[in-house]
């Protein structure tokens, strides 16, 4: 199956290593994945501000790298939450329209793709530790993907997954607003720094790197010395 | 006091909710309380989801045809010896009130718990006219008393604990007793007698107002509504023109998510309709009953993207779950309407100028709208306030405009976004160390206020995807 990996600009800039893990399960599930030269920001960061023309520039830009692609998946539940925002944004342009919802339609996140399509709901890893699971606001509630993870995490050998406290409220992360709304963004993520220390986990996984930052950021700050993973990490780690 | 309360600017409000450690415990612990008896209550229904898009359905049904309902409940009220009103503002409202409360020489009004005459600033207009009014509503009362502004549409008083009610009513009413609600509520309950038994109007809002029967609906858990509604004579009714509902059956469907996303509870003590006067062949009722329906504002809304706003039955559950209403209290919010619904309504009922921050006072987070018992899509009506403020309005601020004209140049165009791939780590070379960023320059600064940020990579994830491809092709 040939699939288009959708890196996000946040990963391919920032923190690479998740677009490598999500490549390598990607292949030992059996696809073969290429990269679309030019992909290069989905455009939410114009998007929830408001700017919809700027935006709309990047979502163009998206739509024609992934023009040509069967199957388009990204290790982001917020990213690929925007993929299916597009046709909503384009009902005024025809030719958009048609074109974002044919890319909104191909478009998966990483662990929904590895279950709900490929049927794999153990990708075979080992990771020892004790690991906690946040799930991002965009990928359970926009996305709906809340199933997924879980199943995977679970099927991971070593692992031993603890329950995170109020798992679902916001880590204040949302973009844009963590700068521009930096006081109560602030309150929110000290909160799930607190829920995340409760469960004495060495690890928080989750699937956005945008929220694991913003919590590992906050962490840090703190001193405390919790480790923060992409779940593609810990599904494609091996023994050792 | 009308829908926007106090003069604080947005960053000020914020801070004063962010530094109120009482407020937020309170706060944080209802929203708990509120949260865990929703779910319990609608898990116990069952079909939640079903029940949801029937509310939906009731909704935008009732609101498509608005006219013909608001004709129908007007025709009934009628019928039934009342007098109807349409406001158009909150002026034209209150001065008919005022009219009402003058010709009936009324020294004393006594007042259920209603949001739109927060709204419309009814207390001071009739105060100004020299009546006495007393809120009987537990959380009205108190907050009447320490002359302080709502901030929730359910429990008004959620901010305060007890132990400060305890002392508002030592200090305001002599109380000697102490901060055990039962004993707060029993002395509410003492003194808010002699008010209903001496009121000469009384003045409640509407929850539903049902168009087949004209019967104006309360729903409260205190019985205040109830004395309020048939001990004085005079009585008057006062509705957001949007708060009516076709039957009685829906009134029954409606009801049923209204509690059970309020209070986690299947029905309330009270469930309170008022129809009209005391006809002829009727022994009781009120001698005189106004029915005020107010637009101020609502039929500017519908038609709209926005008219979905407009289903709103003031729950208040997607306020219970915000995380930004957690930390920083309704009062933040400046506005009657706090939490997400208020940040969608407020800039719709009272323009952006003085509430253009409201909408960016989230993180999008969508508990809101999953929340919704009406599945109004709050946190996208966010998102097209936001690109109102930018695009129609032009209030944002002039650095933000010209970084994402700076964004869309960049993201569209690979060549441009190619630059970046070194360029990030380079430029933010002078503020990185050991790979972290702890005061950050520009926009970042915002971020690195509260947390750190990390070092963008040594190699971009396309470098290596091309390195790799290379290996594998030689
Ligand atoms: S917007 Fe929805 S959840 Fe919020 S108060 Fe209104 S009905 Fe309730």
């Amino acid at each position: 199956m040939k699939v288009s990996l959708f890196i996000t600009c946040l990963s391919d800039l920032i923190t690479p290593k998740v677009g490598q893990h999500t490549v390598e399960l990607l292949e030992k599930a059996g696809c073969d994945v290429d990269f679309p030269e030019s992909q290069t920001c989905c455009g939410q960061p114009a998007f929830n501000s408001g700017y919809l023309q700027e935006a709309k520039q990047a979502m163009k830009q998206t739509i024609r790298a992934f023009q040509h692609a069967d199957y388009v998946v990204g290790p982001s539940g917020s990213c690929v939450g925007m993929l299916k925002e597009y046709p909503k944004a384009f009902e005024e342009e025809r030719a958009w329209y048609v074109e974002a919802k044919k890319l909104a339609a191909k478009s998966y996140e990483v662990t929904d793709f590895l279950v709900n399509v490929l049927n794999v709901t153990d990708t075979g890893s080992t990771f020892k530790g004790t690991v906690t699971y946040h799930p991002s606001c965009h990928m359970t509630r926009v996305l709906g993907v809340k199933e997924a993870p879980r199943k995977l995490l679970e099927n991971v050998k070593g692992a031993e997954v603890i329950d995170l406290p109020e798992a679902e409220d916001c880590c204040g992360f949302g973009g844009t607003f963590a700068v521009k709304n930096s006081v109560i963004s602030g309150e929110m993520v000290k909160e799930k720094s607190r829920h995340v220390s409760e469960t004495k986990a060495e690890y928080l996984v989750g699937g956005d790197m945008g929220c694991l930052l913003n919590i590992e950021g906050r962490m840090r700050r703190e001193g405390k010395n919790v480790k923060v993973v992409h779940i593609t990490e810990i599904l494609n780690a091996q023994e050792g | 006091m009308a829908i926007r309360i106090g003069d604080q600017p947005y960053e000020g409000r914020v801070k004063a909710g962010v530094d109120n450690t009482f407020m937020r415990e309170a706060v944080s612990s209802a929203q708990g309380r509120f949260r865990s008896g929703k779910q319990k209550s609608s898990e116990e229904l069952g079909n939640w989801e079903d029940w949801r898009t029937l509310g939906e359905e009731i909704r935008s049904h009732t609101l498509e045809n608005i006219d013909y309902y608001l004709h129908q409940l007007s025709d009934k009220v009628e019928e039934r010896g009342g007098h109807v009103y349409f406001a158009e503002t909150a002026e034209e409202a209150n001065t008919y009130i005022q009219g009402i409360v003058k010709k009936k020489n009324a020294k004393k009004v006594v007042k259920s718990k209603s949001m739109v005459t927060e709204e419309i600033g009814l207390n001071e207009a009739l105060e100004e006219a020299g009546t006495e009014i007393v809120e009987t509503d537990l959380g009205e009362w108190i907050l009447q008393m320490d002359e302080d502004p709502p901030s929730h549409i359910v429990t008004p008083a959620l901010h305060k604990n007890k132990e400060q009610i305890r002392d508002s009513f030592r200090d305001k009413k002599g109380y000697e007793k102490t901060d055990k609600p039962e004993e707060l509520a029993a002395f509410a309950r003492q003194e808010l007698r002699k008010d209903f038994l001496s009121a000469d109007v009384g003045i409640t809002g509407c929850n539903f107002a049902v168009a087949e029967s004209g019967a104006v609906t309360l729903v409260t858990n205190e019985g205040n509504a109830r004395l309020v509604t048939s001990l004085p004579d005079t009585q008057v009714s006062v509705m957001g023109m949007e708060r009516l509902v076709p039957t009685w059956e829906d009134l029954e469907v409606l009801v049923g998510l209204l509690t059970r996303s309020a209070v986690g509870q299947n029905l309330t003590s009270y469930v309170t309709s008022i129809i009209g006067s005391k006809l002829e062949e009727e022994v009781d009722g009120p001698e005189e009953y106004h029915l005020v329906i107010v637009d101020n504002g609502r039929s500017k809304i519908l038609g709209t993207e926005f008219q979905s706003a407009l289903h709103c039955i003031r729950c208040a559950a997607c306020i219970n779950v915000c995380p930004v209403y957690r930390h920083v209290g309704g009062h933040a919010y400046g506005s009657v309407y706090p939490g997400p619904i208020g940040a969608v309504l407020t800039p719709l009922l009272d323009g952006y100028e003085d509430h253009k921050e409201l909408p960016y006072a989230s993180s999008l987070c969508a508990a809101c709208t999953e929340a919704c018992p009406v599945k109004i899509p709050l946190h996208e009506h966010l998102i097209r306030h936001r690109q109102i403020i930018v695009e129609e309005e032009k209030k944002s601020p002039q650095t933000e405009k010209i970084m994402m004209k700076g964004f869309a140049k960049w993201a569209s165009s690979p060549a441009a976004y190619k630059l970046s791939e070194k360029m990030a780590r380079t430029s933010l070379k002078p503020w990185t160390k050991e790979e972290t960023i702890e005061k950050g320059p520009g926009p970042l600064k915002g971020w690195t206020d509260v947390r750190d940020f990390p070092a963008p990579a040594e190699q971009s994830f396309r470098k290596w995807f091309k390195d790799r491809k290379k290996g594998e092709d030689s």
